[in-house]
């Protein structure tokens, strides 16, 4: 399969919004994790997440507004901008050329918590018709292919927090069969009560108050993961297509790809996630040794931290490879964060520098993963892998080039 | 019996259930434009009526989205249902 080149990346994130304001935050080290505003979290176990606020008013047409849960409004403004960055006017494709695949975790959590609270109190005629596709996980899809035209081969998946790479590897096989370009990647947020009981559920949610020490993967200390809101959306095209068109900046290719799962609870098998690396190195003809950096998953919670720096040792050699988790300063995005970490990979082999994992402060790995942490490392970089897991079970892997 | 629903109720009720296309003058004589033309799919008129039957608490046929193009058109369907001369 030809790799594709990423003409185009939008994105929105607790710490920052659009894709340079989000990068030059990344380097600071600032994070955007704090309080919940958006409910009072006094009553629950759990208070901090990434919140991500986007007001809709003058970015998004007012006839968008009413039928969006916040979640899919930043998707809107996100894939805007991915579309505007890789200078495309998508109505001079031929019709059908052009898609989107995105990641969900569930549609609009908070849209539909509103309308089922009024079902509940008031009844059926107090529900907004816009309901009916508002809170559907395939709703970000629709709304980008509709507001730019978008009528090509077209998806959604739900993987978890694996999603978001395995929505640009979809893209990736569109491109493979036919299609010139696609957007692709997640923005996700489900912050409200409802999918807070949900995801507090989980037992794996850090119960922390202090923001510092709250998400802390790899740490002696790590206590669960915090969720956060946003992510990214790339514009993906065939190399072919891209040059057609003199495709401006092009932050690098898609080499490689490889998603597994993992066999049932209590079995002896291993889990996925080794079998998952090798098999999108070797999807993309890349050895171990050439890859430069690795953005990690970091779930937080300590088995599965311990579990991904033992495999990062198995493949690369202990401390081989500088392994990052600049997820630490916007929570983890659900559908939206792994998408994420590929353009915060791509922005990084661009400009040559590491970005920080912030807040460990006891680093308990040292002998398995060399952890970038604190500070940006600079050193060229050519290529990347970033590493995704969902729950239950989904390993996802891709290998990033940057471009020659 | 309710007040009368008039051009300007209809309007705001318009706003809050479906937002405004921005590139949409609703401020004019807009009482024979098509609902269409003002922005508004059936989808925003569907959720609009919803909300008129509930505020005035009549209830419109079935097929009135689908077969009301015009705000002169719904206004008069729902005067009339609620006993009141356009």
């Amino acid at each position: 399969m030809t790799a594709p080149v990423v003409t185009g990346i939008g994105v929105a994130a607790p710490n920052g919004i659009g894709t340079e304001e989000y990068w030059a935050a990344v380097l600071r080290g600032e994070s955007g994790i704090r309080r919940i505003t958006r409910f009072d979290p006094t009553d629950y176990t759990a208070a901090l997440a990434g919140e991500l606020i986007v007001d809709p008013a003058g970015r998004l047409p007012g006839r968008l507004v009413p039928q969006t849960d916040h979640m899919t409004q930043a998707a809107l403004v996100v894939a805007e901008q991915a579309l505007a960055d890789a200078e495309v006017v998508t109505e001079d494709l031929p019709e059908y050329s052009a898609g989107v695949v995105t990641s969900a975790s569930g549609g609009g959590f908070e849209f539909g918590q509103r309308e089922l609270e009024a079902l509940w109190h008031k009844g059926g005629k107090y529900v907004s018709a816009y309901q009916s596709f508002a809170w559907f996980y395939p709703v970000n899809t629709g709304q980008i292919s509709i507001r730019h035209d978008l009528r090509g081969p077209s998806g959604a998946v739900v993987s978890e927090q694996a999603g978001g790479l395995d929505a640009v590897a979809k893209a990736r096989r569109n491109l493979g069969v036919g299609a010139r370009l696609m957007v692709a990647g997640g923005v996700d947020g489900s912050l409200c009560p409802w999918s807070w009981v949900c995801q507090l559920q989980s037992g794996r949610v850090s119960d922390r108050s202090d923001p510092k020490r709250a998400y802390v993967p790899f740490d002696a200390e790590a206590s669960g993961w915090l969720p956060g809101e946003g992510g990214a959306l790339l514009v993906l095209e065939s190399p072919e297509a891209a040059a057609e068109r003199d495709a401006g900046h092009r932050y690098g290719q898609i080499l490689g790809y490889a998603a597994t799962f993992d066999p049932r609870p209590g079995s002896d098998r291993p889990d996925g996630l080794r079998r998952c690396i090798e098999l999108a190195l070797a999807d993309a003809r890349v050895e171990p040794s050439e890859v430069d950096v690795v953005f990690a998953d970091a779930a937080g919670v300590p088995a599965a931290d311990r579990r991904e720096a033992e495999v990062l040792a198995e493949v690369f050699g202990a401390r081989q490879v500088p392994v990052t988790a600049p997820k630490t300063m916007t929570g983890r995005l659900l559908g939206g964060g792994a998408a994420l970490d590929l353009a915060t990979a791509l922005l990084a082999m661009r400009d040559s520098v590491i970005p920080p994992t912030v807040h460990i402060d006891q680093f308990d790995h040292a002998s398995l993963i060399d952890l970038v942490r604190t500070t940006p490392r600079e050193q060229p970089l050519r290529t990347a892998l970033v590493v995704a897991r969902g729950f239950p079970g989904f390993n996802s892997a891709m290998v990033l080039r940057r471009p020659a | 019996m309710s007040a009368p629903l008039s051009l300007d109720d209809l309007v705001i009720l318009l706003k809050e259930c479906a937002g405004e296309d921005e590139t949409v003058d609703l401020t004019g004589d807009i009482l024979d434009t098509e609902f269409e033309d003002l922005g508004y799919d059936s989808l925003a008129l569907f959720n609009t009526v919803g909300r008129i039957e509930r505020d005035y608490e009549v209830q419109l046929p079935d097929g009135v989205v689908g077969e009301v193009t015009t705000p002169r058109a719904l206004l008069g369907l729902v005067n009339e249902a609620i006993g009141q001369p356009a």
